[in-house]
């Protein structure tokens, strides 16, 4: 029954406000079911893994390539200011401190937002358009739990794992630098890294983390899951899941770094 | 016509459709349905596209809410059912749709075996094993079990469709345009099976299709469509001989595609 979202007859302000609050009161709904069949039995795992299986071997390729050469670079970049004050030796707190506290969830849930979220947004509209969702609502199995409920819970587990290493593949071409140019030692270079990282970085980061791969799973389960218009549609679906998942990362990173900083 | 004769008890109603309207907006897509279906028989809706057939057995499956009127299937009225009650009803109630909707990351074999698993949950290997080559056998398919469903043709895809429908054991079978997009001989092997269906499962029907000879060739009783609602019943014979513009504008439709 939730399939098809019904457009209604008469606008109450217009069509545009109106749809745009159905849209919201739509995505919260969306978003409580998947709470509610998370924990109603049984839990697909199987399925879950398989698909954290996906979310990883989609992206980390590119995640690590993007990682290992954020680091090195930013590295590179920030050398010279520090030499001016021949504060090199603060080159590994600094880049630890930008690469765990911003560019490794940055950075990791960006390239899933692209690589992902716009594959599971691409593969539901096109079982969506298909029919292939109706073939499974027909035959008694549960599509939302089959597909949306094992895919947000595979991106909201995965790329948490994924930032975790991220921030290892960029602190390792930081490493890579630094030992190339002031022949710091491997054990050293962590220890300075870690010098200035507290706790709350971690858990900053975690949440961020966890934020982020819901918000990719919600936005492309939803976009794919409701997606209509034909084989026009899944191009659209795919499309949109990326727009709307990287615009709400950047919002949501802004958001937690605020309330961070206040507790700092 | 049919090669057989079906065991119809005209006493027995499967589906009992009562005064259905659905609109999408202001799109009145079924105004006033009225269908009954009784056990055994095969029943041909017959319509132009975008009449509102599919929108009909989306109905009957569950698949939409009807806006008003009575859908009564096998006893229970279908829009007023609880989850568990609904998930019941729906492994007695198949759906074929138009192109098969296999699951295009699995194999055919996985197709077959998957809403068998997942309602049967303590079922062997073995079993499931057997089950799928009892139904792929069924639609002539045997040999496709390792195949994944973008190596089928269109023919092909639609008898997987009703395979992995009939894995299920349904009483009623609901067909969505099962010969559109087809040549003439693999429409006939298509009428065939539907009515090999209906004699080897007991199963009821409703075919929905836009295709004369399909009506003509697997319909015990055709109802012709036309703007969400129906226009004529009866048997084939009896609503194609009347001198009607409506029966007419459809032989010349059929002779167009
Ligand atoms: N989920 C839906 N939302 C809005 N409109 C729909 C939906 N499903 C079908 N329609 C509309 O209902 C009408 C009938 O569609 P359909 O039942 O698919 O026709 P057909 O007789 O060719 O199977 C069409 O105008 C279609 O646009
Ligand atoms: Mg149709």
């Amino acid at each position: 029954m939730d399939s098809n979202i019904e457009q209604p007859e008469k606008p109450v302000i217009s069509k545009g406000i109106d749809g745009f609050f159905k849209d919201i009161y739509n995505i919260f709904s969306f978003i409580a079911r998947i709470f509610a069949e998370a924990f109603k039995r049984p839990i697909e795992v199987r399925e879950v893994i398989r698909q954290c299986f996906q979310v990883g071997y989609k992206s980390l390729a590119l995640i690590t390539m993007t990682g290992f050469i954020t680091g090195l670079v930013f590295t590179k970049q920030s050398r010279p200011s520090l030499s001016e004050f021949g504060a090199t030796s603060w080159l590994p707190s600094l880049i630890a401190i930008a690469v765990i506290r911003a560019l490794a969830p940055l950075v990791t849930a960006l390239i899933c937002a692209g690589k992902v979220g716009s594959g599971i947004g691409a593969e539901l509209a096109s079982m969506r358009v298909t029919e292939q969702i109706d073939a499974m609502e027909v035959s008694a199995i549960n599509p939302f739990k089959f597909l949306v409920v094992t895919r947000v819970m595979a991106t909201t587990i995965s790329i948490p794992i994924l930032v975790a290493y991220t921030g290892l593949v960029g602190l390792l071409g930081s490493f890579l630098d630094i030992h190339l140019n002031e022949q710091t030692s491997f054990i050293s270079f962590f220890q300075e890294a870690f010098k200035n990282i507290y706790f709350l970085d971690f858990i900053t980061t975690g949440i961020k983390a966890v934020v982020f791969g819901f918000t990719i799973g919600v936005v492309s389960c939803y976009q794919g899951y409701h997606a209509t218009q034909g084989t026009q549609g899944v191009g659209k679906a795919a499309n949109i899941s990326v727009v709307i998942s990287m615009f709400l990362i950047f919002l949501e990173e802004v958001f937690i770094v605020q309330i961070a900083n206040s507790i700092r | 016509m049919k090669s057989f004769t079906p065991e119809i008890n005209m006493n027995e109603k499967v589906i009992d459709i009562h005064n259905l309207y659905k609109s999408f907006g202001s799109n009145h897509v079924l105004r006033g349905i009225d269908i009954d279906v009784h056990k055994g028989e095969n029943v041909v809706v017959l319509g132009r596209s975008g009449t509102g057939k599919s929108v009909l057995i989306k109905i009957i499956a569950g698949l939409l809410k009807p806006d008003s009127g009575s859908v009564n299937v096998l006893g229970q009225e279908v829009d007023k059912l609880d989850n568990v009650a609904l998930r019941e009803l729906r492994l007695k109630v198949g759906f074929c749709f138009q192109n098969g909707a296999l699951y295009d990351s699995m194999t055919v074999g996985e197709n077959l075996a998957f809403p068998l698993k997942r309602n049967t949950p303590n079922i062997t290997h073995a079993q499931v094993k057997r089950m799928v080559t009892v139904v792929l056998e069924a639609v002539g398919l045997a040999k496709t079990v390792d195949q994944m469903p973008s190596e089928l043709s269109g023919g092909q895809r639609k008898r997987i469709g009703i395979a992995r429908t009939l894995i299920l054991r349904p009483d009623i079978m609901l067909y969505d345009e099962p010969t559109a997009g087809l040549d003439p001989i693999t429409c006939t092997e298509i009428n065939n099976l539907i009515n090999e269906v209906q004699r080897r499962f007991h199963t009821s029907s409703i075919i929905i299709t836009h295709d004369l000879t399909c009506a003509k060739d697997t319909g015990d009783k055709i109802v012709v469509m036309k703007e969400g609602k129906f226009v004529k019943r009866g048997t084939f014979d009896e609503v194609f001989t009347t001198q009607d513009d409506l029966i007419k504008e459809f032989y010349d439709y059929n002779f167009i595609q």
